[in-house]
C-alpha cells in the first residue's frame, strides 16, 4: 500500500475545517493522556479535572470568563494581521506594554484624577497607544526595511517583558510590598466595575464587544476587503491600487492597540497592579486559537473560552491531583503541531493506492 | 532508420480535475526527428516529463530499445540515454560553461579534471558546429548560448534521445536556423530527438514525422512530407483556424500615452529600459515585439507604476508620477500583467471579489468605505460572467480553481468591463490559452480598439501582434531598434531587428 496526497480541486468546507480543528483537538488530548500516563496518574481522571470546575460550576465559569478575557483581546490581536499574512507573534508584548502604560498612567501620570469616567477612557487610550506602538515598530521595519516580523516581535516580546520586570523589581516597586516586586494597587477610580464577587468585570464584555468590532472591520469595511486582497496576493494589492506598505504598519498598528487594550483590562479589571510574570503567555496561546478560530472573529470567543476553562482546570489539576500545571502548555504546543498538520487534510485528498 | 529506440503505449496522466494524457501512443525511431505538435496546455511537457522521470504515469508502459523499463527519477531516464532540456534552463549562473557541464557527471573522481571536460566540449562543438566558449561564466551569456550549453551537456553523457520543450521560444530566428542545423547534425550521427512545439512553420521544417496532440488525446501522427501547415492545424485546434482576425478600422484620435527617455532598471539593478520615447494614440494598436527579456517586463511595470523610473509618462496629457499606481487607475489605464496568477488575480478569492478588486480605486465605481458588503457584489458580476462568458459554476468559486482562459476573462471582465479604459497595457495576453479563448482576448482588444481606446501590445508571438497590431516596434535591449509594419512581409526585417540589426528606413 502506498499513500498519496492528492490536491483538491475545491475549496474545503466549514464542516471539514472543523472536523480537521476537532481532530486535532483529539489528537493533542491522546498526546496529553500518554503524558499524565507517565505520570502516574489516570487521564480520564485528568480530564474531569481539566473542564469539570471550569465548566460545571458558577465560580468556575466565571474564572473560566475571566481567563479568556486576556485570550481573546490578544488572539484578536493577532487575528488581524494573520489574516494579511503577516506572522506577528508580538501579542504578548503589546500585551505587556498595554499593562505597564495602563500602570504608568494609573499610579504616576493622573494619581490624583479620581473620577474614573474620565480616568478608565484615559488609561484604555495610553494601553491602546503603547501596545499600537509595539506594532507599529515591526511593521515599518517589515514595510520600509524587509525585516521579517517574526523576528521582530518575538524579540520585541523579550524587550517588553524585561522592561516589566526592571520597572517591578526597581523603580515602581510598591511602598507596601514586603520587597516583593510588585507596584502599587491602582487606585479605585482606575478600576473597572465589577459585578458580584467572582471577578466577573466590565473588561469581559469589552472584549466580546472588540470581537465583534474586528468581525465589522474585517467583513464589512473598505480596509478589510483590502486586508483580503493584500493578504492573498501581495501584488494584486499593489496593482489594485492599495498603499500596500501603509497597510502593513496600519495592520501591525491596530493588532497591537486590541493586544495593549488586553493588557490594560487585565490591570484595570482583574489584577490591579503590575508584577513580573503576571501573563502565563497569553500571547502566545493566542496564535493556537486564532489558528483553531481560523481567524473568524466570532469563532475566537468560543475558542478563547475553551481556552480559558482549560487554564482554569490546570489549577484545580495542580491542586487536587498534583499534576504540574504546565501540562497545559505541553498541550497547548502539541496542539499546535497537530493544527497545522490538519491544513494538509484540508487542502490534499489523501489516496491510498496498491504499490 | 527503422529501428524504435522509445516507444509509449496508452500512457495515461490524471491532475485533478483534468486528463493530461489519455491513452497516449508515441514512439520514436533512431535518427529522426519526431515533433509533438500542440497548443498550450494539451499535454505536450507532461508526456515527456513521464519519459524523462519527473512524473509517473498513471498507467502505460514505457520502452527503451524494445525493453520495457520503469523510469522512476531523471537519474534513471540519463542512464538509458535519455536527456530532455526543458523551457527553463537547469544552469548555475555563477559557473562556467564547463563546470556546468562537469556537473552530474559521474566519472570524474574526487577532484575533477575539468580540463579534460573542456577538451571534450571543445571537440563536441566542433563536431556539431556549436559555438560555445567553454570559459563564459553562463549570467554573461545569452539565453541561446545557454540552451547550446544544455545541448552539449546531453552531447557529452551521448545522450541518444534528446527531447528538446520548445527550444525556440527564446530564440531570434536568425538562433533558430542554428538550432535547427545542430538538430540535423545530431541525428546525422545517429541520435533521436522529439521536438515539442506548437508553432507549425518549425515542425514542418525540422522534422520528419508529427505526432499532434489535443486535450491529452493523440489525434494522428502524419509523415512531414505527407501534410502541410492547414491540415495540422485543423489537427491541433479541432477546427479551422481563423489564422487572420479582421483587422477593424478606427478613428485615429490624438496621442493617449507618450513616453520620453523612460529608463528603468530590472530586479538586478541593471538598466533594462534604455531611454525609451514613443506614443500611442486613441484607436489604434502599437504592438511591442521582441524577444523576451529585453526589457518587456520592466517596460509594462513601470507604465503602470508597480516599477519605479525616471523620465516621463503622461496618459491623455496628464503627468503619471513614478511607482503610483492609483495615478494610472485614475485616468482609466487598464493592465492586463503577463503573469494573471501572480500579479492580476487573487487565487484564494471567488470570481465576484476578483471583479471587484479595484472598488476602491476605480474612478467609475463608489462603494461606501465604512459599510461594504462583499457578497453583495455577487450580482453586479453575473452580468460580467454572461457578457465575458466565463464559465464556472459560481461565482463563489475561488479563481485559483478556474483554468487559464477562464482567469484571462476575469481579469479583463475587470479591467475593460468594469470601466472604459483610455489605456490599455496588455503584456502577452493569450499566453497559455486555448484557441477559442485566444480569439476572445482578440476580439476584445479589437472591440476596444473601435471604441477608441489605446492599445499597447506587448507579446512574444509575432502572429500575434501581427493579428492585432496597426504599428509595431521592435525592443532589443532595452531600447526600440525600429518600427516597421505588421505584415508578413515584414518577418525577416522585424527578425533581424530582434536580433539587434537596425533597420535603416524606419518610419
Amino acid at each position: 500500500m502506498k499513500i498519496r496526497f492528492e490536491k483538491r480541486d475545491k475549496k474545503p468546507s466549514k464542516l471539514l475545517i472543523f472536523l480537521a480543528s476537532l481532530l486535532s483537538i483529539l489528537i493533542a488530548l491522546v498526546f496529553l493522556g500518554f503524558i499524565i500516563l507517565s505520570l502516574g496518574d489516570n487521564p480520564l481522571t485528568a480530564y474531569w479535572q481539566l473542564v469539570s470546575w471550569g465548566l460545571g460550576t458558577v465560580p468556575g465559569l466565571i474564572q473560566s470568563l475571566v481567563s479568556m478575557m486576556p485570550l481573546l483581546f490578544t488572539s484578536l490581536g493577532v487575528l488581524i494581521a494573520f489574516k494579511m499574512k503577516l506572522w506577528n507573534i508580538g501579542a504578548e508584548g503589546q500585551f505587556q506594554m498595554g499593562a505597564f502604560a495602563a500602570t504608568w498612567g494609573a499610579l504616576y501620570l493622573f494619581p490624583h484624577l479620581t473620577n474614573p469616567w474620565l480616568l478608565i477612557p484615559l488609561l484604555m487610550i495610553l494601553g491602546m497607544a503603547a501596545g499600537a506602538f509595539w506594532g507599529f515598530l515591526p511593521g515599518v521595519m517589515r514595510a520600509y526595511l524587509g525585516v521579517n516580523e517574526i523576528l521582530s516581535t518575538l524579540m520585541l516580546n523579550y524587550v517588553a517583558i524585561y522592561w516589566v520586570n526592571y520597572l517591578t523589581y526597581g523603580p515602581w516597586k510598591g511602598p507596601h510590598s514586603y520587597n516583593f516586586p510588585v507596584t502599587a494597587q491602582f487606585p479605585q477610580s482606575a478600576i473597572f466595575p465589577q459585578y458580584g464577587v467572582g471577578g466577573l468585570n466590565l473588561g469581559i464584555f469589552i472584549s466580546i464587544g472588540m470581537a465583534f468590532f474586528v468581525l465589522y472591520l474585517v467583513r464589512y469595511t473598505k480596509f478589510g476587503f483590502h486586508l483580503n486582497i493584500a493578504g492573498d496576493n501581495l501584488r494584486v494589492g499593489e496593482y489594485a491600487g492599495i498603499n500596500v506598505k501603509r497597510m502593513i504598519i496600519l495592520v501591525m498598528v491596530i493588532g497591537g492597540a486590541i493586544s495593549g487594550l488586553g493588557g490594560m483590562a487585565e490591570m484595570s479589571g482583574v489584577l490591579f497592579r503590575l508584577q513580573p510574570n503576571f501573563s502565563p503567555g497569553y500571547g502566545y496561546t493566542a496564535v493556537i486559537i486564532a489558528w483553531l478560530a481560523r481567524l473568524d472573529p466570532i469563532a475566537t470567543i468560543i475558542v478563547s473560552f475553551f481556552f480559558g476553562v482549560l487554564l482554569v482546570g490546570s489549577q484545580q489539576l495542580q491542586l487536587f491531583m498534583q499534576i504540574p500545571s504546565s501540562l497545559v502548555n505541553a498541550f497547548n504546543g502539541i496542539l499546535l503541531f497537530s493544527l497545522l498538520a490538519s491544513e494538509i487534510l484540508l487542502h490534499y485528498k489523501i489516496k491510498w493506492m496498491r504499490a | 532508420m527503422n529501428e524504435t529506440v522509445l516507444e509509449l503505449t496508452k500512457i495515461v496522466k490524471r491532475f485533478p480535475g483534468l486528463i493530461a494524457n489519455d491513452n497516449v501512443d508515441f514512439d520514436l525511431k533512431k535518427g529522426e526527428v519526431h515533433a509533438l505538435l500542440g497548443e498550450n496546455g494539451a499535454g505536450k511537457t507532461t508526456l515527456m516529463n513521464i519519459v524523462y522521470g519527473i512524473y509517473k504515469a498513471d498507467s502505460g508502459d514505457v520502452k527503451v530499445n524494445g525493453e520495457k523499463i520503469e523510469i522512476s527519477s531523471p537519474r534513471k531516464a540519463i542512464e538509458y540515454g535519455i536527456g530532455m532540456i526543458q523551457q527553463h534552463f537547469s544552469l548555475v549562473p555563477s559557473f562556467d560553461v564547463t563546470q556546468n557541464v562537469a556537473l552530474g557527471l559521474k566519472d570524474l573522481g574526487i577532484i575533477p579534471d575539468l580540463s579534460r571536460v573542456k577538451k571534450q566540449i571543445m571537440e563536441i562543438s566542433k563536431r556539431y558546429k556549436i559555438s560555445v566558449d567553454p570559459d563564459a561564466k553562463i549570467w554573461q551569456i545569452s539565453a541561446g548560448e545557454q540552451q547550446r550549453v544544455e545541448i552539449i551537456k546531453l552531447l557529452y553523457v551521448k545522450s541518444q534521445i534528446m527531447i528538446l520543450d520548445e527550444p525556440t521560444a527564446i530564440l531570434t530566428p536568425q538562433e533558430a536556423n542554428g538550432l535547427f542545423e545542430t538538430i540535423r547534425e545530431m541525428t546525422k550521427n545517429g541520435a533521436s530527438v522529439i521536438f515539442i512545439s506548437h508553432k507549425l512553420k518549425e515542425v514542418l521544417e525540422i522534422s520528419d514525422r508529427i505526432t499532434v496532440l489535443r486535450h491529452g488525446k493523440v489525434i494522428g501522427s502524419v509523415k512531414t512530407n505527407e501534410t502541410n501547415e492547414n491540415e495540422l492545424a485543423k489537427m491541433m485546434v479541432g477546427r479551422e483556424v481563423i489564422l487572420k482576425i479582421e483587422k477593424k478600422t478606427s478613428e485615429i484620435t490624438g496621442d493617449i500615452l507618450k513616453v520620453k527617455d523612460l529608463r528603468v532598471m530590472n530586479d538586478k539593478g541593471l538598466e533594462a529600459v534604455k531611454g525609451l520615447n514613443f506614443e500611442v494614440r486613441g484607436g489604434e494598436i502599437l504592438g511591442i515585439a521582441g524577444v523576451e527579456g529585453n526589457g518587456q517586463k520592466e517596460l509594462a511595470e513601470a507604465l503602470y507604476g508597480m516599477r519605479t523610473y525616471s523620465g516621463s509618462v503622461t496618459v491623455n496629457g496628464a503627468q503619471m508620477r513614478s511607482g503610483k499606481v492609483m495615478d494610472r487607475i485614475k485616468h482609466h489605464v487598464a493592465y492586463i500583467p503577463q503573469d494573471r496568477k501572480a500579479d492580476a488575480l487573487c487565487g484564494g478569492l471567488p470570481i465576484y471579489e476578483n471583479l471587484f478588486i479595484k472598488a476602491f480605486s476605480s474612478p467609475s465605481m463608489s462603494f461606501n468605505p465604512y459599510f461594504f458588503v462583499p457578497e453583495r457584489l455577487r450580482l453586479p458580476s453575473l452580468r460580467f460572467i454572461k457578457d465575458y462568458s466565463i464559465s464556472a459554476s459560481s461565482v463563489d468559486l475561488e479563481v485559483k480553481f478556474l483554468s487559464g482562459g477562464t482567469m484571462q476573462k476575469v481579469v479583463l471582465a475587470r479591467e475593460i468591463g468594469n470601466s472604459s479604459p483610455k489605456l490599455i497595457i496588455a503584456v502577452h495576453p493569450t499566453r497559455g490559452l486555448d484557441v477559442g479563448a485566444e480569439e476572445f482576448v482578440y476580439n476584445v482588444l479589437m472591440d476596444q480598439k473601435a471604441r477608441g481606446a489605446a492599445i499597447l501590445l506587448i507579446a512574444g508571438d509575432l502572429f500575434e501582434i501581427f493579428n492585432l497590431s496597426d504599428r509595431v516596434a521592435v525592443l532589443y535591449e532595452g531600447q526600440i531598434i525600429g518600427y516597421s509594419q505588421p505584415d508578413e512581409s515584414h518577418l525577416e526585417e522585424i527578425g533581424l531587428m530582434m536580433a539587434g540589426v537596425k533597420n535603416e528606413n524606419t518610419f
